[in-house]
């Protein structure tokens, strides 16, 4: 375990020491800030207009009109950021020979790579934390529910721990960086929108791409809804990019 | 302490180790020569774990590095060809980061970094950014690296590549310090560093083991004849006749300061070549042995191809 967190220690220092954790992070706030207002704004204009029906004015939700819709366009934000946050894990390694020094010491491959997507994890938690400055807001001038909040924040963190398990994987993948970014980018996207297929898909197709597609999970949790498929789903999913991170480099030295 | 037995390494096709066999002794700085894509590079990084190996066995201290890589890595330090380093650490940060996943203690690990740089001569880069360092100090900084956990085997790749002649001699220097009960195996391309560095030398090319051993061992191995060198008070064409006269010699070779005089080996034919100039008054000034040097014996192995 010390040298997990050797190598997490490590890696969270690169990101914090040079720009690229502070530029994702003031870039990732100021986004989410910008859609936060805009979603208050909305609401505020909504509450005012069904003011004079209190019928309407009872159905008005904060829960399902401001943080579902910002849980949504947070999601699409670490869609685009994550890939870049995890683009350098391995691949900057294998490019300036480091991988050399880690693979020659007494530290399995799988201690390493635990180590970084630990790190990268970290940085994740940090970015989501630091909203928590726009939900204590809410609870100061309104009313909000407690419960659906956090389940929202646990599907924003599982799947940004989904995404950072494949920015892993397509790091070890090249030594370039811009190619894991886009890699990374495209299958991310990919399984985002497979739902879109099961539209047209029938029978077992609908069911299977449902579930392969992020959406579906993170839709249920962004309501409020947790259920235990969802939370094995994105858990599944660390394994899964984690394991072939690791039968990649293991193939790459045999071969 | 070093053994390496049958050992091949196929990357695809090609076949970058064919049946590579050599022993180190404790203790000893070997020398692997040889020239460039003649495997030297997968061989360390075999030996290191860095990389398996397709058929064979390495043993270094005892430990099977396939069996155990764990405890051979713990055991061994090594300084990779292309020196890894991370350049937006600093000097400092770097060693500690390294002897944490070198698995030295928590409370022995400020005393090992203390001690690598000093050994390593850093002090005054310590603080300093390992991008902001010269090319000098970053091989210091790699040679500290592999010292830090006081490993008993080191392979160095390359140590001296691209530094200038001053900070060669530096590193030259610090790699004999280094020996004591220390085994080393390095590579180099220049010839000079082994008979100054090294005991014994490993040859190979193309994958395959071309001679091994000792210096000593491996000249007289390839020496066909014995012979000295020398230099009279005056010199002259004339005299090289008078020479292949005494008893003996085989060839004289007339040189710019002197004379090659060869006989076949297992004579010795320096009494009577000094009784010869002696007793014709023509001031004998300089006698030593004719040795093969390391470009010799090294062009000799390589191009001659003969196996060792």
């Amino acid at each position: 375990m010390s040298n997990v967190w050797a190598v997490c220690k490590k890696e969270i220092k690169s990101y914090f020491t040079s720009p690229i954790a502070y530029v994702a992070i003031t870039v990732f706030l100021i986004l989410v800030g910008f859609f936060f207002q805009s979603l208050i704004w909305w609401f505020n204009t909504q509450s005012m207009q069904m003011a004079q029906n209190p019928y309407y004015l009872q159905q008005m939700n904060i829960n399902q009109m401001v943080f579902s819709p910002l849980f949504h366009n947070i999601s699409i934000i670490l869609l685009l950021m994550i890939p870049l946050l995890t683009m350098r894990l391995l691949s900057e390694e294998k490019k300036i020979n480091t991988d050399e020094l880690l693979y020659t010491s007494p530290i399995s491959i799988n201690q390493i790579i635990l180590g970084k997507y630990l790190a990268s994890l970290f940085v994740l938690l940090v970015m989501l934390l630091l909203t928590g400055f726009l939900t204590i807001l809410t609870f100061v001038y309104g009313n909000p529910e407690v419960k659906p909040i956090l389940i929202g924040y646990l599907g924003l963190f599982l799947m940004g721990a989904a995404f950072m398990a494949v920015g892993i994987f397509f790091s070890s993948v090249t030594e370039n960086q811009v190619v894991a970014a886009v890699l990374t980018f495209g299958s991310l996207l990919l399984f985002w929108v497979l739902n879109w297929a099961s539209y047209s898909a029938g029978g077992m197709w609908k069911e299977i791409l449902n579930y392969v597609s992020f959406f579906q999970h993170f839709d249920d949790m962004t309501k409020g809804i947790l259920d235990t498929t969802d939370l094995v789903y994105y858990v599944s999913f660390v394994f899964l990019g984690l394991f072939l991170t690791h039968s990649v480099i293991q193939s790459r030295r045999w071969r | 302490m070093i053994e390496v037995q049958h050992l091949f390494k196929k990357y695809g096709d090609l076949m970058a180790v064919k049946d590579l066999s050599f022993s180190v002794e404790k203790g000893h700085i070997w020398g692997l020569l040889g020239p460039n894509a003649a495997g030297k590079t997968t061989t360390m990084r075999i030996l290191t774990g860095y990389l398996p190996a397709t058929d064979g066995k390495a043993n270094i201290a005892g430990y099977d590095v396939f069996e155990q890589p764990n405890e051979v890595k713990r055991i061994m330090g090594y300084l990779p060809e292309n020196v890894p380093l991370y350049p937006e650490m600093t000097v400092q940060s770097f060693l500690h980061f390294v002897a944490e996943i070198k698995q030295i203690p928590a409370a022995k690990r400020k005393e090992a970094v203390e001690k690598s740089i000093s050994l390593s001569a850093l002090e005054s880069v310590r603080g300093r950014l390992i991008k902001n360092i010269s090319r000098g100090f970053k091989q210091r900084v790699g040679i500290a690296q592999a010292l830090i956990h006081d490993p008993q085997v080191l392979i160095l790749d390359e140590p001296t590549i691209g530094l200038d002649p001053a900070q060669i001699i530096e590193i030259r220097q610090l790699i004999k310090t280094l020996k004591g009960d220390r085994t080393i195996i390095l590579s180099t391309h220049i010839l000079a560093e082994v008979t100054q560095t090294c005991d014994g030398v490993v040859i190979i090319n193309e994958g395959k083991l071309m001679a091994s051993g000792s210096l000593k061992e491996l000249t007289a191995s390839l020496q066909e004849k014995d012979g000295v060198f020398i230099r009279l008070r005056e010199g002259g064409k004339e005299k090289t006749e008078h020479f292949q006269n005494i008893p003996g010699v085989d060839k004289v070779t007339i040189r710019d300061d002197g004379y090659n005089i060869e006989w076949t080996r297992g004579k010795d034919s320096r009494d009577d070549i000094t009784r010869y100039i002696v007793e014709r008054n023509w001031g004998l000034v300089e006698m030593r042995p004719l040795a093969m040097d390391i470009e010799e014996l090294y062009l000799r192995v390589i191009t001659g191809g003969t196996e060792q």
